[in-house]
């Protein structure tokens, strides 16, 4: 039974819903590189679901389909039961996606307290002018924004590195940072791109609960990739599996756990 | 009904215009593929260089002495550009460096000027910039010899540096290196050895450049604002590609004359000094690494 | 001991996103100001005033708005003097063609104008960056500079070719003595500085800064990108072209092309790079780096060597100078003099204690 399973219907404040991305059949091809091969699988409301697989099975790829940084040769995105002509980064941040990079993309000129309040980007509303004159609608988002950033760093407790440039801090922390910038905007679904890679024990079991307090206190639906297989299946409600480009299981943890084509795959039998 | 003599005269003139910027584009290709980094001081390295060349002419030393002395001052010139300038800012990104480069254009500039004075200086090359006399009997079409030489001389250089690049053990190093310096440097490539090697070429080239440019329009100040012209070469062309400048520098060129002497008129003349640029940025809109260069992809 | 935090605090957002929020640094600002209006006006000479004060202000100027566009925003622009030039003849423009118009008004307008060719030559940064824009932005200052030499109407078919720039009037009075220039171009700088700090600090900063680190993830955080680009090329267009209609209007008092060539641009980013790049302070500390040290060699040689130095000496020293000092800045402080400025009121907080 995993934690969140645990957490069942009475302590669980936003009960799995239905279907609120559905992914048919994404083909993306670079030149001769096939990253994806005719994936098709579905995200239901408010659940934690995990993409896993092994280095190079399209994992990121899958990620940046979804998020309109790639445009997949075939298939389509259907988002709320809104079949998606296509997608592009600004228009999955209009419908409420947020996501974190592999690499870590934080602004690195700036501060934490700036990039997550540059996280608020689409509440913001005031002018380029009402900034510069520090009109009344400028100065009340920038205390609005400022309240919203505080929040989020209390919760990942962060307060003492407030004012730091990110490019100082340690690895762990500008993950952890670089989740915060993503709480900043609200979303609806959350992408997570290896969000615990390299860090320890402590820092990994932070992330968990940060994740997991995330998806019950706002019902933020949650898509991460992870390697950690413990951590996946602690977190996940559902799990699809890579290898390849191609899906190759989908289910609960405990299903995939069982798969005979997943442990080939991480066994890493011939196929 | 366009005069074809004076058309076909106008095109040559421009192509061979362009063998020229070329010539001085070439240095700017050589340092970006050893070093990936846009030497936005090379225009000033020329005049350095031809300047010099001719101010030890000037001291007394005969042109086949000068010239050794000269190509050593230069390859001091860019040991120190290496050694103080790039070294320092090895991991900056390419914006620093660029700004670096200018800066030390500035610095060669003035100290170009601050050693040799400013006064213009005449170089005799010993060939004179006069048509050549059997072309125009035989076609009506005035070219100069000393364009012409120019030319074969750009040709030869490029053809001579592509080689290097594609053939040589030496090129391959070079082309490491330019890629990514600390991988090169962890499979042994020696960095300073052939950093030195790259300036060394780049100085000679410079040097060359500068000679065919001084004795066709006299050594002056001006001939900085001709490295200016190099850069929609080198977008045109593609940064890393030797083969590419060759060919983007007759497309300047010959666009340069043409729009000066067909078009330039309507506007009262001087769309020379912007026409090359907006075909640049033309180009940059729609192919960015140029006819012959190489694609750039980032990965997220 | 002085300058000490201890005691003041802030307990609301409001006063910790004040713009100063130690009182020393209001007291320090609000004295600098009374001195900049009050006191310097009267005690400056008139060399002062018209030869170091006022340029120095107004290419603080221009240099801020270059900073916004090459600092905050992180597009490399080689065409800041181009703009200006834009600005310039706007400015000279709007006071010939329309009867009666205030010179402030006349002046912003001349921003606006400025700002729509900034937008135009910045529409290139949605598909290149770095080198490449520094090189289209090149061609926009070749371009611009040409096209006011060029087409007569602007300069209102003077045939001289140099144009006297107008008198400046304000409310009915004219604005002509050193001294009262400096002050209309002291208020203005002052004004526009302020507001450029506001914009910096706020949303829209933090937009630019996010597009100069990181344009993908400020993409998918919902930016866009081709709003926020050409929003940096306007206000920056907007600052130069101001800047340019100062310069011509506060200083040079006259309106000609060939003020405006590429070297002016390169100043501009020398000033930004030594100064400080990303810094509304550092515009001022590089505007004035720049400006005094051909007044300080001068000097220099003057009681070092007793006779005057030949110009062309001096100024290929300054070209060493300047190239030397970008390339040292840019080695070990590439945050400018903003930065030792910062470093040194960190010193200060703990003076005289060591740590």
């Amino acid at each position: 039974m995993t934690v969140t399973q645990s957490l069942q219907a009475s302590e669980r404040a936003f009960a799995v819903g239905g279907p609120i991305l559905e992914l048919e059949s994404i083909s993306l091809r670079f030149g001769g590189v096939h990253a994806l091969t005719n994936i098709s699988f579905n995200v239901l409301e408010h659940e934690v679901r995990a993409i896993i697989g092994p280095n190079g099975a399209g994992k990121s790829s899958m990620l940046n389909v979804i998020n309109g940084i790639y445009q997949p040769q075939e298939g389509s995105i259907t988002f709320a039961g809104q079949r998606l002509a296509g997608m592009t980064p600004t228009k999955a941040a209009h419908l409420g996606f947020s996501r974190t990079f592999q690499n870590i993309a934080l602004y690195r000129g700036m501060s934490v307290l700036d990039n997550i309040m540059a996280g608020c980007t689409l509440q913001t509303r005031a002018s380029f002018l009402e900034v510069a004159l520090q009109l009344p609608r400028a100065r009340r988002e920038e205390t609005e924004q400022r309240e919203a950033a505080e929040e989020i760093i209390e919760f990942l407790q962060i307060e003492h590195i407030r004012k730091t440039q990110v490019s100082r801090l340690p690895y762990g922390l500008q993950k952890r940072v670089e989740l915060g910038r993503a709480l900043a905007a609200r979303p609806k679904i959350l992408l997570l791109d290896e969000p615990m890679a390299g860090m320890n024990i402590e820092e990994k079991q932070d992330m968990c609960r940060f994740i997991l307090d995330v998806n019950d206190h706002y019902g933020t639906t949650v898509v991460l990739i992870e390697h950690d297989m413990g951590v996946v299946m602690d977190l996940s409600d559902r799990v699809v599996v890579l290898d390849y480009g191609k899906k190759i299981g989908d289910g609960t943890p405990d299903e995939v756990r069982s798969n005979q084509d997943v442990i080939d795959a991480y066994l890493g039998v011939a196929h | 009904m366009i005069d074809f003599a004076f058309f076909l005269e106008v095109l040559v003139g421009g192509l061979l215009a362009g063998t020229m910027y070329a010539l001085v584009a070439l240095g700017f290709v050589l340092i970006y593929k050893a070093s990936g980094v846009f030497n936005f001081a090379q225009g000033a390295m020329v005049f350095f260089a031809v300047l010099s060349f001719v101010g030890f002419m000037e001291l007394g030393l005969p042109f086949w002495a000068a010239l050794p002395v000269t190509v050593a001052l230069m390859v001091v010139v860019g040991m120190a550009t290496e050694r103080f300038v790039l070294r320092p800012l090895v991991n900056q990104n390419e914006n620093t460096l660029l700004m670096a480069t200018i800066g030390l254009a500035f610095v060669i500039e003035g100290v170009a000027q601050l050693a040799w004075g400013v006064d213009v200086r005449r170089l005799d090359l010993g060939i004179k910039d006069e048509p050549i006399g059997w072309l125009f009997d035989n076609t009506g079409v005035l070219v100069s010899q000393l364009d012409i030489t120019a030319g074969v001389v750009a040709g030869v250089m490029v053809a001579a540096l592509a080689l290097l690049f594609s053939r040589t053990k030496v090129g391959r190093g070079l082309r490491a290196v330019a890629d990514d310096h600390a991988a090169a440097l962890s499979i042994g490539i020696p960095l300073k050895h052939i950093w030195m090697l790259v300036w060394a070429t780049a100085g000679v080239v410079a040097l060359v450049a500068g000679m065919l440019w001084g004795a066709r329009s006299g050594v002056q100040f001006a001939l900085i604002g001709v490295a200016l012209k190099a850069l929609p070469v080198l977008i045109i062309g593609g940064f890393t590609s030797v083969p590419g400048v060759i060919v983007a520098g007759l497309i300047v060129g010959a666009i340069e004359k043409i729009a000066e002497v067909y078009v330039g008129p309507m506007f009262g003349g001087g769309i020379e000094g912007w026409a090359p640029y907006m075909l640049a940025v033309l180009f940059l809109l729609y192919r960015a690494e140029g006819l012959f260069g190489e694609k750039i992809i980032r990965r997220v | 001991m002085l300058y000490r935090e201890a005691g003041q605090f802030r307990t609301s957002y409001v006063q910790d996103s004040q713009l100063f929020p130690l009182w020393q640094d209001r007291l320090g600002m609000a004295v600098l100001l009374v001195i900049g209006v009050a006191i310097v006006p009267f005690t400056a000479s008139d060399y002062w005033l018209t030869a170091i004060l006022i340029p120095w202000l107004v290419l603080s100027l221009v240099a801020i708005g270059q900073n916004i566009l090459m600092g905050y925003a992180g597009q490399l622009s080689l065409g800041s003097a181009g703009f200006m030039a834009v600005g310039a003849f706007a400015c000279y423009n709007l006071i010939l063609r329309v009867d009666g118009i205030p010179f402030v008004v006349a002046v912003l307008l001349s921003g606006v104008c400025a700002a729509l060719v900034g937008i135009v030559f910045g529409l290139p940064s949605l598909r290149i960056r770095g080198l490449y824009l520094a090189v289209a932005t090149l061609a926009a200052q070749f371009f611009i500079v040409w096209a006011l030499d060029k087409f007569p109407w602007f300069k209102n078919y003077d045939v001289a070719g140099v144009i006297t720039a107008q008198q400046i009037v304000i409310f009915g009075h004219p604005f002509v003595t050193p001294r009262e220039k400096y002050w209309v171009v002291f208020i203005i700088v002052a004004a526009l500085a302020l507001a450029a700090k506001n914009m910096a600090r706020g949303s829209t900063g933090r937009a630019w800064m996010a597009v100069r680190d990181m344009d993908v993830a400020a993409e998918a955080m919902g930016l866009s990108l081709l709003r926020t680009k050409l929003q940096a090329f306007a206000i920056s267009s907007f600052y130069c072209g101001v800047g340019g209609a100062l310069f011509a209007f506060a200083y040079l008092q006259t309106v000609e092309p060939s003020a405006f060539n590429i070297d002016l641009s390169f100043r501009i980013l020398f000033m930004i790079i030594i100064g400080g790049i990303g810094t509304i302070l550092g515009s001022f500390l590089g505007a004035g780096f720049i400006l005094l040290m051909p007044v300080f060699l001068n000097v220099f040689f003057h009681s070092v060597f007793g006779k005057a130095v030949d110009s062309t000496f001096t100024s290929a020293l300054e070209q060493v100078i300047f190239g030397a000092m970008i390339i040292v800045f840019l080695i070990f402080e590439p945050l400018g003099m903003a930065r030792l400025w910062q470093l040194t009121k960190e010193r200060l907080r703990l003076w005289p204690f060591r740590h």
